[in-house]
């Protein structure tokens, strides 16, 4: 499902540290994480979560510490990064949005199709952004990951707004990215994965498997 | 490279669905031509002397419109973290952006500029060169226009700075684009204008994407 040179996956992290503004959030965090992991980011509101997320996708400069994925092959693995925010756009269909992120991807739309089922949004593909629920949004930003397969995940809760059955789907989505090999990085509250790993942002103290 | 192209063709559809802001430039370039004669006066000699400069200006601020726009909506609902995320260039993006909405709205403001390049009693047979002019100049307006809206993308009514930012860069297609029509309308040399602003518009499209995208990893950080 993630592709050659998964198995050889990993993260290093050194000596990480964050700011937002004048405020350091964490530093001189440092840790290692193998593809077929899966780590948990905890601690409470403002602590980094998303801040390390960011910086891991890229997005982020960190304040200072270096951030390294590795794979067998030359170039780096590839990320998807989902964000607390959707990227849902009110005026496009479900299904337009869908078979967008497949061509922006280089893929077939008839993935799109194949994926949007997954998600449970069979039967809402006329329906406008606007239209959508919270949950529903959330359901179509995973469409993402499933399109375009890619060994490194970088979640911001993941389950927010989710439905049982939603909460169940990206247990289930998470399960089987590791199964493949690939590595998943998640900011969450409450319920975890099972046999992840955990870290505290606030305290830095990376847990055992769970 | 199918990232930008499908980020082209989605904008250049968002552009004139629901949300999307194509008409109201097209509606303000022709409300502003359309009014000059009552600012002006209607003598043929007053519109002769102030219609072309008039359409230049309407065309530049009409341009202006969109940018507030042109990114802050990817910004605000997580398209931009989403586009960065997957590892695609920012540069691309912001051409791609910048592209398909000069064409969904560049496109209508050349159509429309004969019209009221006549109204404003310039002479009939210049109505090609007027269009090729105003493609030439919305697109060097759209893409140095970028760059304010990129500066201001993350910012709650950015408007003041993108005018701030952009209305400098301007000048030069202002000055060249301005003489070129002033020349159409009395029958004087065209070719020299139509270059320079050719050149002014090559020279946005070139370093505009490099600009715009270095303000959007800001934005975004």
């Amino acid at each position: 499902m993630v592709g050659a040179g998964a198995s050889s996956l990993v993260l290093e992290v050194e000596n990480l540290a964050a700011s937002r503004g004048l405020r350091i959030l964490f530093e001189g965090l440092t840790f290692r994480l193998s593809g077929g992991e899966v780590l948990e980011l905890r601690g409470p509101n403002g602590s980094g979560k998303s801040t390390l997320l960011r910086i891991l996708a890229g997005l982020t400069r960190a304040h200072e510490g270096t951030v390294a994925f590795k794979t067998a092959g030359e170039d780096e693995p590839g990320r998807h990064y989902l964000g607390h925010l959707d990227a849902v756009k009110p005026s496009e269909s479900a299904a337009e949005q869908a078979e967008f992120w497949a061509r922006y991807f280089g893929r077939d739309p008839a993935e799109a199709v194949k994926a949007m089922k997954r998600v449970g949004l069979s039967g809402r593909e006329q329906v406008p952004g606007r239209g959508l629920s919270a949950g529903q949004k959330r359901r179509l930003a995973l469409v993402r990951l499933l399109v375009e397969p890619r060994p490194v995940w970088l979640l911001d809760e993941p389950t927010a707004a989710l439905d049982i059955e939603g909460r169940a789907l990206v247990t289930q989505l998470v399960a089987e990215h590791r199964a493949g090999g690939g590595m998943v990085i998640a900011a969450i509250h409450g319920d975890g994965f099972a046999g992840s790993r955990t870290l505290d942002i606030s305290t830095l103290s990376i847990g055992a498997v769970a | 490279m199918s990232g930008s192209f499908s980020v082209f063709t989605r904008e250049l559809k968002l552009a004139w669905s629901g949300g999307g802001g194509a008409a109201l430039p097209v509606g303000f370039f022709a409300a502003a031509s359309s009014i000059t004669p009552f600012a002006v006066g209607n003598g043929v000699e007053n519109l002769k002397i102030a219609g072309p400069g008039v359409m230049w200006i309407a065309l530049a601020l009409a341009s202006l419109l969109p940018m507030e726009r042109l990114f802050q909506a990817d910004l605000e609902d997580g398209t931009l973290d989403a586009y960065a995320g997957s590892g695609i260039g920012m540069e691309g993006i912001a051409l791609a952006k910048t592209l398909a909405h000069w064409i969904a709205t560049g496109i209508p403001l050349a159509i429309i500029a004969p019209v009221l390049w006549i109204m404003l009693q310039g002479p009939p047979e210049a109505s090609l060169f007027v269009i090729v002019f105003s493609l030439i100049g919305s697109a060097a307006f759209f893409f140095f226009g970028s760059i304010g809206a990129a500066l201001a993308a993350g910012m709650r009514r950015g408007g003041l700075l993108i005018a701030l930012v952009t209305l400098p860069l301007y000048v030069p297609t202002m000055i060249f684009g301005a003489a070129g029509l002033y020349a159409a309308a009395s029958g004087g040399e065209w070719a020299a204008p139509l270059m320079l602003t050719g050149a002014a518009a090559l020279f946005g499209v070139a370093t505009s994407s490099f600009a715009a995208a270095m303000a959007l990893r800001t934005a975004i950080d």
